[in-house]
């Protein structure tokens, strides 16, 4: 189970969306989904230098990959702030424009496209932990 | 991500090609943003090589509609959505904020 280390800089997010595609097919899974985990992990790497870290190049994104018999576990870890997401308001798609909430989208396509996320803070660090199922396991 | 703006008689082409992330959405939002600072409303946004777009990305697109659409003097249209991109674009309630066109031929014949 490969672990990669990154920088935390927005420019290390189109590395790390290529070696989450390659994990992502590597377990199975159809396009649709690879590009649903690839989403999902920018969404959470930005994040984390966003909120967790506060800006760029202030820490580390270390990320795991692991196949298991329903597909693929994505282990992201850093040492920034505790992330604590019942704190964010879940933004409402149906609203017009101009009441349309400018945060939290994020963790909302996170949590709509990926079938297990949870959010742990242990030892000084967040371990973010999430699951893509392959379509057949549903 | 590489972005080529063609202007027209009435409304602007801009097609975006590559990713739109947190690194590439401030240099897309400068892009549109030097459109609309010219007084230009009415935008063609050709997405037929878009690779990737994240929330950083539908932050722009949605400052930038805002924009377009106060005082009723434009708006943003997407042209040519590829199937990976309108999925997030629908995830994130776009289809009610944003017209969709297959071609950029449509999108422009709209204004």
């Amino acid at each position: 189970m490969p672990t990669y280390t990154f920088p935390g800089r927005y420019d290390s997010l189109e590395q790390i969306a290529a070696v989450v595609r390659q994990a992502a097919q590597d377990a199975g899974l159809d396009s649709q989904a690879v590009y649903a985990v690839e989403t999902a992990v920018d969404e959470a790497c930005s994040n984390i230098i966003e909120h967790a870290y506060g800006a760029e190049g202030l820490g580390d994104i270390e990320c795991t990959l692991e196949l298991d018999e329903k597909g693929l576990i994505i282990i992201l870890l850093d040492h920034g702030q505790p992330f604590d997401p019942t704190h964010v308001k879940k933004p409402n798609p149906k609203r017009p424009l101009a009441e349309r909430e400018t945060g939290g989208w994020g963790l909302y396509i996170m949590q709509q496209w990926m079938d297990e996320v949870s959010f742990h803070f242990e030892d000084g660090a967040n371990i973010l932990i999430m699951h893509k199922h392959r379509r057949e396991t549903k | 991500m590489e972005i080529v703006h063609t202007p027209f008689k009435h409304c602007d082409v801009v097609k975006v090609q590559g990713r739109i992330d947190s690194a590439t959405a401030p240099k897309f939002a400068e892009a549109l943003n030097a459109i609309t600072e010219e007084g230009r409303y009415r935008i063609v946004l050709d997405l037929s090589e878009l690779v990737f777009i994240s929330s950083a990305g539908l932050r722009v697109l949605i400052g930038v509609q805002k924009t377009c659409k106060r005082y009723n003097r434009g708006e943003l249209v997407l042209a040519a959505v590829p199937a990976n991109i309108k999925s997030t674009l629908e995830l994130a309630g776009f289809n009610i904020l944003f017209k969709f066109f297959d071609t950029v031929l449509a999108a422009v014949g709209n204004f």
